[in-house]
């Protein structure tokens, strides 16, 4: 075992400069993809006859597909016959204490601020008795039991709920929707379920327990969140502090089900590893999230701060069926450096009397370039419709690039979509007020940036907007000056 | 020690001088009115000293306090003690004022190696401070200058001096654009800023304000150099007579 900071430091950057980690043990399958992987996965992971029959359609459709090349991203082509597509959750070698941990990273945690604790929970440090993740766990587990709320690992759901994962898996992204979705209904590993059911509002952010747990997410993680007649809940997704993951292609699909007044809030900080200065490494993230508002009065909101990742491909949606229901869009895409982000959404309005309001913030620095692009489709029977779109672009330097790809598809007369935009460069005079007053230029910067963002992060919860905002600092230090 | 000294100072823009060897010594509890001209240099001359990078300084020195001030950054001279309130107030959206100014703040006194200020005090400083100025406090929850009247971004650059406390204030153009009514509330605030540690340079292009604070001396810049010096009397000349007089050579004399 290293011992000394440098060998871990250079073999940690090895990580991320290969991107595509081969280390097989003996839990994993062969790389590549084929009926017989996939009846192998679900064999292993002891999945009812159902579940294998959607993947193995899905499986089966994929093979016709081909990746898609309308985004405003370029990537050399993914082998997907080099990935393995099962390995057991495993759990990385931990580490004795926090010395032997990247110094880089734990500057990194420091500045945001991370509690020692959860340093060493994120870095997969073995954790001490003050911070036991799995009592804390349990103790909210019983207490959502107690309202009846279902809340765990997709895994687990199929075992303990398959008749709600029967019904539910696939309603709002069909197996065959679109190349990397369906590749997701082939192979995914895991996830989380959540149920709340009717009349329930449920009482805490379901985050906390997905922080503790956050630490393995997979590759192919898919998500189900359904909430029944009246019901609430408020889901956050994701870590303020970055995560280490070796694998470099994601593909998640999340589905979100709301019936007849119920309300769904998503929230997602996603911060995965974004590639270095020079573009090198970093992760693909190509994902499908949608909700569906099926009832009336129902409102499926979804709020996202995209800072990491190489590249971000990615359009929450929401499908607006019952009849009064609300979809919401709120944005921050951060792209630094070569990141590049191409994320929007897509408001599919079929009942009547629906609104949906988008606000997206792109935020452009170094090589970075940041793609906009929604769709507000109306269809013939949503009289009344609303929509609000709100596309504003940041760019901080002049390598850096916004574009922005509103469509607007109206099938209803008495209808109405409303958009603005505008793009601002960070002023060289509000740079200069900030200094005259004191604050130094790396504050500045990051004062006027979530300004920028602010009507997006007064859609978070409190304590998550503040880490979301250090985060936006610590992801654009040295790109002003 | 004067709290400024300007030394034959030559400042410009790529290939051309806007200061051409301006002298200027402000001593403590002195008040300065810098008049001229439009285009005579007068803007040019305050953001040289708050240190806009877009001037570039070609000759002659400038002391703060004995400290060489031309070898600071910007937010160094601002926590040195030096106030620039701008003549165009800048916007800076959804950032709240008092969030902006408790930045500020603590940025000062960190430098000071002072603790920061938590929130219940600098809520009751700024409480303080804003009565000062008959400001309402819905001004601390609007975002820094967005939306503004012109009377309400001066009278906000001078709550944010009274806040920061500065050695040396220096007030470009802040009387322009205000009614009578402001420009008494924005005086008022700015005399009882006025004290014996504190120097203050009021650059002005008309003699209005100086009708309500009265400086000890008042200068005419014109073509980027100092050319007459007086006291408060010379204000009401220029106003009476306006910049003409002054352009005969010898002839003041
Ligand atoms: N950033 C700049 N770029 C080009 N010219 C400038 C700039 N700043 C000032 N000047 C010129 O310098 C002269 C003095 O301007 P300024 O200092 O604003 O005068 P005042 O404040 O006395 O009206 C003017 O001719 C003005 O056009
Ligand atoms: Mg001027």
């Amino acid at each position: 075992m290293p011992t000394d900071t440098g060998t871990i430091e250079s073999l940690a950057n090895k990580e991320y400069e290969w991107g595509f980690v081969t280390d097989i043990d003996a839990d994993a399958l062969p790389k590549g993809l084929n009926e017989d992987i996939i009846r192998e996965i679900s064999r292993r992971k002891d999945e009812p006859e159902f579940l294998l029959e959607f993947r193995l359609k899905a499986y089966r459709h994929w093979l016709t597909m081909v990746p898609p090349q309308w985004a405003n991203i370029k990537h050399p082509p993914i082998n997907f016959q080099d990935i393995i597509y099962y390995s057991a959750p495993k759990s990385k070698k931990k580490l004795a204490s926090l010395d032997e941990v990247d110094p880089e990273l734990l500057r990194t945690y420091a500045k945001l601020g991370v509690p020692l604790a959860e340093q060493k929970l994120l870095a997969n440090v073995a954790v001490d008795a003050v911070f036991d993740s799995v009592s804390v766990a349990t103790t909210f587990k019983a207490k959502l039991a107690e309202m009846g709320v279902i809340f765990g690992s997709f895994s687990e759901a199929v075992k303990t709920h398959p008749e709600l994962v029967r019904k539910y898996l696939g309603s709002v992204v069909p197996y065959s929707d679109n190349f990397y979705a369906t590749l997701n209904s082939a192979v995914f590993s895991d996830g989380s379920f959540c149920f709340v059911p009717k009349g329930v509002r449920c009482p805490m952010e379901l985050s906390t327990y997905f922080r503790i747990n956050a630490k393995e997410t997979g590759q192919f993680e898919r998500t189900l969140i359904i909430a029944e007649e009246g019901a609430y809940v408020s889901y956050l997704e994701g870590c303020t502090a970055p995560m280490r993951d070796e694998n470099q292609l994601h593909a998640a699909v999340v589905e979100l089900v709301a019936l007849d007044n119920a309300q769904i809030k998503y929230s997602t900080v996603q911060n995965w590893y974004p590639g270095d200065k020079q573009g090198k490494g970093g992760i693909y993230n190509f994902v499908t999230k949608r909700g569906k508002c099926l009832g009336q009065n129902s409102r499926i909101s979804w709020t996202q701060v995209e800072t990491g990742s190489a590249i971000t491909w990615k359009y929450p949606s929401v499908i607006l069926q019952g009849d009064n229901s609300i979809g919401e869009f709120y944005s921050v895409a951060l792209a630094n450096n070569y990141q590049q982000a191409d994320t929007g959404t897509k408001m599919i309005h079929i009942g009547r009397n629906t609104r949906s309001t988008i606000v997206s913030k792109g935020i452009s620095a170094g090589h970075g370039q940041n793609t906009y692009r929604g769709l507000v489709k109306v269809l013939k029977g949503a009289a009344n419709a609303r929509n609000y779109t709100q596309c504003d672009s940041l760019l901080l330097g002049d390598q850096c690039g916004a574009h922005t790809f509103p469509y607007i598809e109206m099938k209803n007369t008495t209808s109405r979509a409303e958009h603005e935009a505008s793009t601002s460069k960070i002023g060289e005079d509000q740079l200069f007020y900030c200094k005259q007053r004191g604050i130094a230029l790396e504050d500045a910067v990051n004062m006027i940036i979530n300004g920028f963002c602010k009507e997006v992060f007064k859609e978070l919860p409190m304590e998550f907007a503040v880490e979301a905002q250090k985060l936006l600092g610590v992801s654009l230090e040295g790109s002003v000056g | 020690m004067p709290i400024l000294e300007i030394k034959d100072l030559k400042a410009g823009i790529a290939g051309r001088e806007i200061l051409r060897g301006v002298n200027l010594t402000i001593a403590p509890g002195e008040v300065h009115a810098i008049m001229g001209p439009n285009g005579s240099g007068k803007s040019t001359l305050a953001q040289v000293l708050a240190g806009r990078d877009t001037y570039v300084v070609t000759g002659g020195e400038v002391r703060l306090n004995g400290r060489d001030l031309l070898e600071l950054s910007p937010e160094e001279r601002a926590c040195e003690g030096l106030f620039l309130a701008f003549q165009y107030p800048v916007e800076i959206p959804g950032v709240s004022t008092s969030y902006f100014l408790k930045a500020a703040l603590n940025a000062v006194r960190k430098y000071h190696g002072e603790p920061e200020l938590d929130a219940m005090d600098f809520l009751k400083l700024m409480k303080q401070k804003m009565k000062l100025l008959d400001m309402d406090a819905s001004f601390l929850s609007r975002a820094v200058n967005e939306g503004f009247s012109g009377g309400e971004k001066k009278r906000n650059e001078i709550l944010q001096m009274a806040v920061l406390d500065p050695k040396l204030a220096i007030l470009d153009e802040t009387d322009s654009g205000l009614d009578i009514d402001a420009l008494r509330i924005v005086a008022g605030g700015v005399n009882s800023l006025r004290g014996p540690d504190r120097g203050i340079l009021l650059v002005t292009h008309y003699q209005r304000l100086l009708n309500y604070i009265v400086p000890d001396y008042v200068h005419v810049l014109r073509d980027g150099q100092i050319i007459k010096s007086g006291d408060k009397n010379l204000a009401l000349e220029l106003e009476a007579r306006g910049y003409g007089w002054l352009e005969e050579p010898a002839a003041a004399h």
